[in-house]
């Protein structure tokens, strides 16, 4: 039968199992948006901003591991995407956009919002599809799909000029594809495996260091594993959050910049670093000269460009995660011998002694302002049986988060790593609650961070996306305070929000609730307001505003050279017994 | 050091400038290229000539091979490899320089392709010191105009190449 382009399309995405779309429509696709209207099998969810709709895209396809889809218009609606797109190439994530565009005789003239959507986003897609024939355009859309979920997945455009999605074909959906330029490789080199667990068995003093991999990979029982039969401790990146138990004797936490400190320590003292699905980021390695000086390296990556890109890898490894980690726990479990706890204890007490040296920390005055990561860390504690998805936002916010939030599960944390996106945390959790309609999805968001996509609250009480988002209302760009406390003599330059909105009423103006937690005795009781309120709500914490994060190497500074508190030289106002500040009344330092 | 990657790639739509934008984008050094169709016209062959430390080649041989519309990469200057260039030069001649003009084309095996009463063009073949000898001798004459093809080059035997291994390829031979 002869189907339109918009009726192949709707019939393709059926195929590889589309549930909702993030969605705004335009002149060049209004023709697919009619055929979608006519339908209920695939659900549009309408955004307020193409950003909005690709970040959706991105937190539905971080929460469930299948690509997330948005559809788009030609022009405008093509460059407001672009954010997104570039945000889901860094990290690695499987999406797939439909955008519109001039009908095919008009492409190349400057015509009404024409953009070059092929050449805007070659540089922030894994691959880019112009569809210039209806008949091509299932075979087309089959292969978007395998291109981003497979290998290393990430970001595909497929650009439909107008008149394809008017025109007709037969439709027929191919049942797998061929490339011939692509075929990534899942399963690593047996020999390089051997050799790799051969330096396991003589390490002393091994690190695991886990990245996002593992969890695209859903290699986290394996991982688990690996690291309960040899001992080995785990540091997770940024990405990898979730991928490994948080609460686990065996997690170290987070390494990096704002990394734990014995974590950061183990890697630098570290005489075999075990790289699983990790790429080395210049947040990780520090000074790359002084990185990890005493250990051998392997590197299990899918991608072969991720290995030796910054750092010299003695057993690199090409292959999926999981695949290698089965292989390699098969060969150590008929090797390793004799107790792996009483072997790894001289290296156990080592970090124990670091851990209790230097655990994260932070004080509560009770009569005081409330700290964020009070804040942040009673969030985790009240909903730590509810298994919720986290989402944050970027800045010191999304590092306490980081820090404090102990995920169990992979597939439970969405953030903005690489590209590091203020305004990605609601929408990606709107993503995710639209994939999950029965979970509890929150998002930790930064005061400046969510005035970048808060027209989004009418999208999600539209939709029903009952996302819980607590805004840590420092009044400032946190993260860029804090750089300017510590390298610009604290001279606070467009840091400081003086001018902001009141964010219970922003909530209530869009349809959403709105509560604000402002003591510290308070702040049980507001979580639990907030999450019986059945509907999305955004929670307004006025905390103290000159809390920095910490640990933190500075950039470029080597990893066992951490900052761990405020230098006694910092001039900055107590947050104890002075009241919660109120709009427009706060006092700002200059130095 | 320089390098001389061959590549087989997708021949279609956009697939140039995903190689070129790569070499912009990272930052890569790119000293020449050049692309044709092979015998199956749905594949072109590439010449890259870029230079770089160790760790950066692999790096821009990593990344042409993660670039999908590339079907096959090769770094032939790691074994034996023969390399050719084309220059047009058009070269001005005063009536007294036309015979020292040809008697240079002469020596290097270079054609006259094109002649007027004050220039001519005159094609050269061969490695990039000929061809920079040739440029060399001609420029006292005075040279009006120069255009070169940008290297190509192919293993020797029994080297593996791109063109005689891939798979397409030899479905079409
Ligand atoms: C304000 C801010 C502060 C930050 N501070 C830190 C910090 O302190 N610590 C930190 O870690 N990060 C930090 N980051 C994040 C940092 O910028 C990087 O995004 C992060 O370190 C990269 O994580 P990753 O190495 O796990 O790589 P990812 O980006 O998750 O990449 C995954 C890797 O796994 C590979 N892979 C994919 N699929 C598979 C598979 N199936 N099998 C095998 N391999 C696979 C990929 O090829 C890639 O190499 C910060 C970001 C921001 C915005
Ligand atoms: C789109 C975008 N613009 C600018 C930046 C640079 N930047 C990084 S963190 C930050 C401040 C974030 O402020 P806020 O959301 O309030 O978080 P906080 O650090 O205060 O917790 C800025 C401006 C960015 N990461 N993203
Ligand atoms: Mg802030």
């Amino acid at each position: 039968m002869q189907l339109t382009g918009a009726e192949i399309f709707l019939e393709s995405l059926k195929r590889e199992g589309v549930k909702t779309i993030f969605a705004l429509p335009g002149g060049v696709v209004l023709k697919i948006f009619d055929v979608l209207h006519q339908q209920k099998d695939v659900e549009v969810i309408l955004t307020r901003h193409e950003q909005g709709a690709g970040f959706m895209a991105v937190g539905s396809a971080k929460a469930t591991g299948k690509p997330g889809v948005a559809l788009i218009t030609s022009g405008p609606g093509m460059t407001n995407v672009i954010t997104a797109l570039a945000d889901a190439y860094m990290d690695s994530v499987p999406i797939v956009v439909f955008s519109g565009q001039v009908p095919t005789a008009l492409i190349g003239n400057d015509a009404f919002q024409e953009a070059d959507n092929i050449g805007l986003s070659r540089p922030c897609t894994k691959y880019n599809f112009l569809v210039k024939d209806v008949n091509d355009l299932a075979a087309t859309i089959k292969e978007a799909f395998y291109i981003a979920s497979t290998g290393r997945p990430g970001p595909v455009l497929v650009d439909i000029p107008k008149d394809v999605s008017m025109d007709k074909a037969e439709f027929k959906y191919p049942d797998s594809v061929s490339i011939r330029g692509y075929s990534p490789t899942y399963d690593g080199s047996k020999w390089k495996i051997k050799q790799a667990a051969e330096a396991i068995a003589k390490a002393k003093r091994p690190i695991l260091y886990v990245g996002g991999g593992v969890v695209f990979s859903g290699a986290s029982k394996e991982l688990l594993e690996l690291a309960e039969m040899t001992q080995i401790p785990v540091d997770m990146t940024l990405m990898a959050l979730g991928g490994f138990p948080g609460n686990h004797p065996l997690s170290l936490g987070m390494l990096g910049m704002h990394g734990t400190y014995v974590a950061n320590m183990a890697m630098h003292y570290s005489d075999l670093v075990i790289a699983v699905g990790a790429r080395f980021d210049d947040r990780v390695t520090g000074k790359v000269s002084e990185f990890c000086p005493q250990a051998k390296v392997i590197h299990i990556d899918i991608d072969p460009t991720s290995i030796r890109k910054n750092v010299h890898v003695d057993i690199p490894i090409v292959g999926d995660c999981k695949r290698v980690l089965v292989e390699l726990n098969t060969i150590l479990q008929a090797t390793v011998n004799g107790n792996q706890r009483d072997l790894r204890k001289p290296w156990w007490d080592q970090l124990h002694a670091w851990q209790t040296e230097h655990p994260l920390q932070y004080d509560q005055d009770p009569e005081g302002q409330i700290k964020p990561q009070y804040l942040i860390e009673r969030v985790y504690k009240l909903t730590e049986g509810l298994d919720p998805i986290v989402s944050t936002d970027v800045g010191q916010h999304q590092m306490w988060t980081a820090q404090f939030f102990k995920l169990a599960n992979p597939r439970t944390w969405l953030t903005s790593g690489g590209l590091g996106t203020m305004g990605f945390g609601f929408p990606a959790a709107m993503g995710a609650q639209a994939a999950y309609r029965n979970r509890l999805v929150l998002c930790i968001a930064g005061d400046g961070s969510f005035q970048m996509n808060t027209q989004e609250l009418v999208s999600a009480v539209v939709a029903k996306l009952p996302v819980k988002v607590f805004v840590i209302n420092n009044r400032f760009h946190g993260m860029v305070r804090q750089w300017q406390d510590l390298f610009y003599d604290g001279r606070y330059a467009s840091s400081y929000l003086d001018q902001y909105p009141d964010f219970v009423k922003l909530a209530e103006a869009y349809g959403a609730a709105g509560v604000r937690i402002e003591k510290v005795g308070d702040v049980d009781a507001g979580i639990q307001e907030a999450l019986s309120i059945d509907g999305p709500v955004v929670i307004d914490v006025p905390v103290y505003q000159y809390e920095n994060c910490y640990p933190m190497i500075p950039a470029g500074g080597s990893n066992h050279e951490m900052l761990l508190g405020d230098p006694p030289d910092l001039k900055k106002p107590s947050p104890t017994g002075k009241k919660s500040s109120q709009q427009g009344q706060d006092t700002i330092l200059t130095a | 050091m320089e390098h001389i990657i061959s590549l087989s790639i997708e021949n279609k739509f956009g697939s140039l400038s995903r190689v070129a934008g790569l070499f912009s984008g990272r930052g890569f050094n790119i000293e020449s290229l050049s692309v044709a169709p092979t015998l199956d016209p749905s594949i072109s062959m590439m010449t890259i000539v870029t230079t770089g430390e160790e760790r950066i080649i692999e790096q821009i041989l990593k990344q042409l091979n993660k670039v999908i519309d590339v079907i096959k990469v090769v770094d032939i200057s790691e074994s034996e490899y023969v390399e050719r260039e084309t220059a047009l030069i058009k070269v001005h001649t005063r009536p007294e320089d036309r015979a020292e003009a040809l008697r240079i084309a002469d020596i290097f095996r270079a054609n006259v392709v094109d002649s007027s009463p004050t220039s001519y063009t005159i094609e050269v073949t061969g490695d990039v010191p000929k061809i920079q000898a040739i440029i060399n001798l001609l420029q006292p004459l005075g040279i009006k105009e120069l255009v070169r093809t940008g290297r190509v080059a192919m293993g020797r035997e029994p080297t593996r190449t791109a063109s005689a291994q891939s798979r397409p390829l030899a479905k079409v031979n």
